[in-house]
């Protein structure tokens, strides 16, 4: 019996992606979130933890309402720049960064508080530029918060079902990733099959949190 | 040569209180900003480096505008070339001991500066460890040649000294004073230290509650001009004891018990636990030289 891999080879493209676009710009958000002490910042907080809460119908339906041809940003976006993102993979991507971004933002925000003021001050004392400071100061001294909310935001996009049942349907190769593949197969009793996904699924976040674990472990020594 | 004027409201543990200091400082000069914790003294030391704004401020460093608040000109901590030793160290975690000092060269630096700081602080056998491996006298060497390797015109220890046991601490005094006057780099330390002060500074401003209320010499300012012929001593009575018509008292001067003879009457009025002061000639004692 052969198996359709694509489902699988789409779940990780989608996952892959979705994280090298995370982490360049929630790193520096996470950033610029521990230093700064705008009035909003509560009101920014919320809006980036709401996808650890908010059920992923309910994000999913309102980036379908914004992505459709018929709502004026989605009317914009095929109009002046010829994208549709409704039942797409791009439309996937981003759907899924943002809701994964809370994994990736919230121990790396924890993380850059922790370190101590002084080090930001000892480097500017030196001479420093902001932007050396953050990448050979700050960066290099939280790494374990950096590799364990990149593996988390990358596993959690592998195991997203809602939103990608919401905005991307089912199209073969294009958003038909694992975990729809699985609902799928199921209703349609294709149970080897849908065992295959799942077992597939199960072993790899299995070993990826793994080694986060032995990572941080590692690093705590 | 540093001129400055600093004005900060400042929040202490008894409310506000208003940071107002007018200096000046010879350059080479190794002056200690002295006084109890909370009178601004860090604060101070910060608004030179830059690391902190005043509410109105005018410092200039060898005739170079630093900061005018009126012109609203401020230099930022990294145009300013100051060394700056932090009280936690603020070593980099993530870099050896050698690349710690590495860090703090500046473009077109010296790179043999480099071997002869690490030489000079000792931390040869060290320069590949991480410093969490370090021990706090270690750490406070790797923190000063990263100071110095900067070359900095201006020197500024921010309480250096105060995690470190007493024979470290004395030998570091002893360093740091060699390579500033090796090098004459002006010096500004923070401490609340007297014996500290006394070492290494050759002029003390002693502060309280955001001003400076003496200054001039360690001897004048700590002597006040009345040197006296007597020591004097405070300590706590751990034990008091009869002894035929004396009494015998076991004080703690410091980390030293020291035994001492009472007379009845003053024992009346002591007990154990009671602060206490010990007066006695200071004339003609006996001098022990230490190395």
């Amino acid at each position: 019996m052969t198996y359709d891999i694509q489902p699988l080879w789409l779940t990780f493209k989608l996952a892959s992606v979705t994280t090298a676009i995370l982490f360049t710009i929630a790193v520096p958000f996470a950033w610029w979130l521990a230093k700064t002490q705008i009035r909003f910042k509560p009101v920014v907080e919320t809006l980036v933890s709401m996808p650890l809460v908010l059920p992923p119908s309910v994000l999913g339906f309102y980036l379908l309402l914004a992505f459709s041809p018929e709502h004026w940003f989605g009317k914009w976006l095929d109009k002046e720049l010829g994208i549709r993102l409704a039942f797409s993979f791009e439309g996937l991507v981003i759907a899924s960064v943002i809701f994964s971004f809370p994994f990736i933002v919230h121990p790396v925000q924890a993380a850059f508080q922790n370190l101590p003021k002084s080090l930001t001050d000892a480097a500017k004392i030196l001479g420093k530029s902001n932007l050396q400071i953050f990448f050979r100061v700050l960066l290099p001294n939280i790494k374990p918060a950096l590799i364990s909310g990149t593996v988390l935001a990358f596993a959690h996009t592998v195991g997203e079902f809602g939103v990608v049942m919401m905005i991307g349907g089912n199209l073969p190769n294009e958003t038909r990733v694992a975990s729809i593949a699985i609902y799928d197969e199921v209703e349609a009793l294709h149970y080897a099959t849908a065992n295959f996904y799942s077992g597939v699924l199960f072993l790899s976040s299995f070993v990826i949190l793994m080694i986060v674990y032995l990572v941080n472990r590692k690093a705590q020594k | 040569m540093i001129e400055a004027l600093v004005n900060k409201k400042l929040i202490g543990s008894n409310g506000s209180f208003q940071l107002a200091v007018e200096l000046k400082i010879a350059e080479g000069e190794f002056v200690a900003l002295f006084g109890p914790s909370g009178v601004g003294k860090t604060t101070l030391l910060r608004c030179l480096a830059g690391l902190e704004q005043a509410d109105q401020a005018n410092i200039r460093f060898n005739g170079t505008i630093w900061v005018d608040t009126a012109l609203r000109i401020n230099v930022e901590p990294q145009l300013r070339r100051v060394g700056y030793m932090f009280q936690d160290y603020a070593l980099f975690p993530n870099m050896t001991v050698r690349g710690n000092v590495e860090f703090a060269l500046r473009k077109g630096g010296n790179k043999q500066r480099i071997n002869e700081l690490v030489e000079l602080m000792d931390l040869g056998e060290l320069q590949h460890q991480k410093p969490e491996t370090l021990s706090g006298g270690q750490k406070q060497r790797v923190a000063l040649a990263r100071a110095l390797a900067s070359e900095p015109s201006l020197l500024l220890l921010d309480e250096p000294f105060s995690a470190l046991d007493a024979e470290i601490r004395g030998r570091l005094h002893h360093e740091v004073l060699r390579l500033q006057r090796s090098l004459g780099i002006t010096t500004i330390i923070v401490s609340h230290n007297v014996g500290e002060v006394y070492k290494l500074a050759k002029q003390v401003f002693m502060m309280e509650a955001g001003h400076i209320v003496q200054q001039g010499s360690p001897a004048d300012v700590f002597s006040a001009g009345q040197t006296i012929g007597k020591f004097r001593f405070t300590g706590e009575i751990l034990a008091l004891e009869p002894m035929d018509v004396l009494y015998s008292l076991t004080v703690l001067v410091g980390n030293q018990i020291v035994k001492v003879v009472a007379m009845p009457d003053e024992a009346l009025s002591l007990s154990v636990g009671d602060a206490v002061m010990l007066v006695s000639k200071a004339f003609n004692p006996m001098i022990l030289k230490l190395e």
